[in-house]
């Protein structure tokens, strides 16, 4: 009975495109195995690069509304990348926003302690395996007796999806959990009623430590910060009583805490609890508590045993957080 | 010209007191009719352990060109050690801000009791001196940029 009402129904069109990502979104898509099956058969893929050969022109040819779920990854970093997120945006019924990169800039968000030109200097003058005597530097446009050939434009800072294109939903992870994905396409295909627009679905309202099993106390006290190889880990104490920092405390829960059971502090990918603006700030917070000192000089000497505050307290969240970016010395500002 | 404007810039601090020691002392400056910098806008909050560096950040973010932070002097929080956990969220800012290409010193934290509305008006001038002396705070612009 049910399954006649299933042939029936129209299948789902579900489309998924990359922005500036590692292509490990896409694979975590791959990675629910067998039950891509169960995908396949209640939703076409209309639109996936990866996969499928489909060019920008059949996605332009499309009526708007026609995609029905799209799944972008990766942070907005060229100007392709924006040109596809604000097209997808007119051609899907729901965007999502997959991934830390497409959630809060991710890994490629760091890119947002530089600017266009310190990046081009390194990548294109100064690497150590780089020989570029002319200085030849990615130009959007470019003349050749042929015509005119065009590159995307590389931006000055990492957005986050957010930032370009109104988004219906945020899935986070680096990658998103695989079986978070197949509760979320399930409850679409089931036609069940939706959380409200723009939230994170796919993940926990509460925190990493909600989920953890490792041993915890509340006199969290610490005299030295360590960095997880410099200490041997006994696999039972929470890490940061350890003093290894664990982005746990102001991290979701909802990945099925990956790293701590992998014996590895949780980096804090899956983007911060609700109503928190700043997880580096709320961070901050958390762990200068825990800071076991009311001198001065201790606290700056326990301090300098963390190696890079900003790098390790918004690993994944650079272009979301408040500040941004790096203020550069002579950023492109009047 | 560069010198001209910065004859005119008159810095944004935003400025957090705790409720205790430091907005009494800054109230006792102020019914005292002691002049100083009117560059200090005063938020008040109950303790400057509740000063959530997201506070400092949006300050910098919304235009301010410097965060000055005051509490009760050590051992004397209301909340026994309100002040310390600030005194370590500071350290904290300072280097995170840092990072970020802002000048540290555009972060101060100071111990104001209730009784000392004089050097709550020397502060005041002072850091109004240093954040002048430092130059309008480029954040916002940077973020303006971006966006």
């Amino acid at each position: 009975m049910e399954k006649g009402k299933k042939a029936k129904k129209e299948k789902l069109k579900l489309a998924i495109y990359w922005g500036a990502a590692c292509g490990g979104c896409c694979v975590s898509v791959l990675d629910v195995h067998e039950r891509l099956l169960e995908i396949v058969a209640s939703a076409d893929l209309v639109f996936w690069p990866l996969a499928l050969d489909i060019k920008y022109k059949d996605v332009e040819e499309m009526p708007d509304g026609f995609i029905d779920v799209c799944l972008f990854n990766g942070a907005i970093r060229n100007s392709e990348n924006e040109l596809m997120a604000v097209l997808l945006r007119q051609k899907s019924k729901i965007l999502v926003a997959y991934g830390s990169c497409a959630h809060m800039g991710g890994i490629p968000g760091l890119a947002n302690f530089h600017d266009r030109d310190s990046i081009f200097e390194r990548v294109y003058m100064d690497t150590e395996s780089t020989i570029n005597p002319e200085k030849i530097t990615p130009r959007p446009r470019f003349e050749i007796p042929e015509g005119e050939l065009e590159l995307p434009a590389f931006y000055n800072d990492v957005l986050t999806l957010g930032s370009i294109a109104c988004v219906d939903y945020y899935i986070p992870g680096c990658p998103p959990e695989s079986e978070r994905l197949m509760e979320v396409f399930r409850a679409i295909v089931s036609g069940a009623e939706l959380p409200y627009k723009e939230s994170v679905i796919g993940a926990l309202d509460k925190s990493q430590c909600d989920e953890c099993k490792r041993t915890k106390t509340d006199n969290k006290s610490v005299k030295k910060f360590y960095r997880p190889w410099e200490i041997e880990d006994d696999g039972e104490t929470c890490f940061l009583e350890q003093g290894v920092l664990c982005m746990g405390p102001a991290t979701r829960g909802g990945c099925g805490v990956r790293c701590i059971e992998g014996n590895a502090p949780c980096r804090g990918c899956y983007g911060p609890p609700p109503d928190v603006t700043d997880p580096g700030a709320k961070m901050m917070s958390a762990i200068a508590t825990m800071v076991d000192s009311n001198d001065p000089e201790e606290i700056n000497m326990i301090l300098n045993s963390i190696e890079d505050i900003a790098g390790t307290f918004y690993r994944f969240s650079l272009p979301a957080s408040i500040l941004r970016r790096k203020v550069m010395e002579e950023t492109n500002v009047d | 010209m560069r010198r001209l404007n910065m004859e005119k810039f008159e810095p944004k601090i935003i400025s957090f007191l705790c409720n205790w020691c430091s907005y009494t002392g800054a109230d006792l400056a102020g019914t005292s009719r002691m002049k100083y910098a009117h560059n200090i806008r005063i938020i008040r909050v109950m303790c400057s352990g509740r000063v959530d560096p997201t506070f400092v950040l949006k300050s910098f973010r919304e235009g301010a060109d410097g965060v000055l932070i005051c509490g009760c002097h050590p051992g004397d929080c209301h909340y026994h050690e309100g002040n310390y956990k600030c005194m370590r969220r500071v350290e904290f800012l300072k280097r995170y801000i840092k990072q970020m290409g802002i000048d540290e010193r555009r972060i101060r934290l100071e111990w104001i009791s209730a009784s000392e509305g004089k050097q709550f008006a020397a502060l005041a001038d002072e850091m109004r001196e240093q954040i002048a002396s430092l130059g309008p705070c480029r954040v916002r612009k940077v973020i303006e940029n971006v966006s």
